[in-house]
């Protein structure tokens, strides 16, 4: 389906140069190490059943075509299983570097609303996963436990830390509900 | 007399709230071996590592470390049973050990509670706390229940092992730890293709789109059937086991009733649990949610397990 004809010639005046320091800074600090061999991309669960590809990713942002990468919804379809990262001759890390990119692209307001409906839950409960029914409560007593597990579930001031460590950090502000 | 080894015990999310009979099974088994659990009052979510540490990596390593100060008031190493969590505790006092950088970022947020991470324990998961600690030896003299007959695939997971330059636990294309632990119960190991493949749930994938997360469970599934199938998969993760234990019903609704499959799916602690003797009423095995929603007979009561 693909053909020369259909891609739009990259644009060098949309480039980004600060886009790269940028990954290095949040945690993708190789990613200049990478001399687009592939490995990555086939090894790639993700990119075997979706169109994700690691490599392109990586080399888009290379390009500095930042808003290419964090924009791509395909982004959030790496699992974070490392097979690349424990592959790559080069010791990129691609994961990282995808990981570092999908930081840049919460903080630039690319968040889906699943994801941010989870991140709530850890500031509203302490917990991705919350005991939030009681049907939850009898299933710990159904196998012989407390009702209530020892972490934030019976600790409400362990949530009122997450939510104080949240707000130094700025993350309350990113997860919020985008006011219409 | 040596002490007896003991760590503080961090439950996460999914084992206490969705996969209880995983926390109750761990505390029987590491009862019968001799190693206490201490319990982490106020812990918090990991932080979820792939979906956290995809949000915003300060947030990620400030709320793990607020974790981890719990243990270093207890001074006592942490063991935990999911490979996220794992992954979230061991990078993050990993990287903070590491990354000065980091490290000031964290503690300015954690003085805002006045919390100071401070680098001075270690984090395990159950299979180094059994592997490295108890030991196969010591594990193979509780096994009273040889699982001898039952077909076992194993689902290592990703994030105990990987990456394997910076965990140096096994080595993630042959990795052994994790299945000489299962073989010690004598259950047959049947090894299938796309054993060491990540089980879709991981990195946000689930929550943003469910569907392709299953594809990746369903392939690992059709593998196991290719290989001759199995009574059950082990795994050493509650987010794997929900994957693939709540998966099964999940891939009929979204793929079709035509793909049924059948297998037990058993986290670590609850097979050591069995084949310590134990019965599965003794730690809920029977509400795992597959059986809860679709009502199905486990293949442990076929297989003789309940006595
Ligand atoms: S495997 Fe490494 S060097 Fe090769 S394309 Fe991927 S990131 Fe680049
Ligand atoms: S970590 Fe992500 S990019 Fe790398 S192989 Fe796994 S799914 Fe693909």
């Amino acid at each position: 389906m693909t053909s020369v004809e259909e891609k739009a010639p990259i644009d060098i005046d949309e480039v980004d140069r600060d886009f790269v320091q940028m990954i290095k800074r949040t945690g993708g600090t190789n990613i200049q190490n990478c001399y687009q061999c592939g490995t990555c991309s086939g090894s790639c669960p993700a990119g075997a059943r979706t169109n994700y590809l690691v490599r392109g990713i990586i080399r888009k942002a290379l390009l500095g075509l930042k808003e290419q990468c964090i924009s791509a919804p395909e982004l959030w379809y790496c699992t974070t299983c490392y097979t690349c990262t424990d592959r790559c001759p080069q010791d990129v890390s691609p994961t990282d570097v995808i990981k570092a990119i999908r930081n840049i692209a919460v903080a630039e307001g690319y968040m889906l609303e699943p994801h941010q409906k989870v991140a709530q839950k850890v500031l509203e409960a302490g917990h991705a996963v919350p005991l939030d029914k009681e049907s939850w409560e009898q299933l710990r007593m159904k196998v012989g436990l407390e009702p209530k597990p020892p972490n934030a579930s019976s600790h409400p001031e362990a949530v009122e830390e997450i939510k104080r460590i949240a707000k130094k950090t700025g993350f309350d502000k990113l997860v919020a509900d985008k006011e219409e | 007399m040596t002490k007896r080894p003991s760590f503080i015990h961090f439950l996460g999310c999914i084992i206490p709230h969705r996969y209880p009979s995983i926390q109750k099974a761990t505390e029987i088994v590491f009862e019968d071996l001799d190693m206490e659990l201490l319990p982490m009052e106020g812990a918090s979510c990991c932080p979820a590592p792939g979906v956290f540490g995809s949000f915003d990596r300060v947030t990620w390593a400030s709320i793990a470390a607020r974790n981890l100060t719990i243990a270093e008031q207890a001074k006592a190493d942490v063991t935990t049973g999911c490979n996220g969590c794992f992954a979230s505790l061991w990078d993050a006092n990993h990287e903070l050990k590491h990354d000065e950088e980091l490290r000031q970022a964290v503690n300015e947020a954690l003085a805002e509670v006045g919390r100071e991470f401070k680098g001075t324990i270690e984090v395990t998961h159950y299979v180094d706390a059994l592997y490295d600690t108890a030991g196969l030896q010591k594990i193979r003299k509780h096994v009273v229940r040889p699982m001898t007959g039952v077909r076992m695939a194993l689902h290592p997971g990703c994030h105990w092992m990987r990456p394997k330059l910076v965990k140096q636990k096994d080595d993630s294309e042959k990795p052994h730890i994790f299945r000489e632990l299962c073989e010690a119960t004598s259950a047959e190991y049947v090894p299938y293709k796309d054993e060491l493949m990540c089980c879709g749930a991981g990195g946000a994938v689930r929550t943003a789109d469910l569907k392709v997360a299953l594809d990746f469970t369903k392939q690992k599934f059709d593998s196991i059937l290719a290989a001759g199938g199995a009574d059950m998969i082990v795994t050493p993760c509650p987010f794997c086991e929900l994957q693939l234990d709540a998966g099964q019903v999940e891939i009929q609704k979204h793929f079709g009733e035509e793909h049924t499959y059948t297998f037990d799916v058993l986290h670590v602690s609850e097979l050591l649990a069995l084949a310590f003797g134990h019965e599965p009423e003794e730690f809920g095995l029977a509400t795992h949610l597959q059986y809860m929603q679709r009502k199905s007979e486990p293949n442990w009561e076929r297989l003789g397990i309940k006595i």
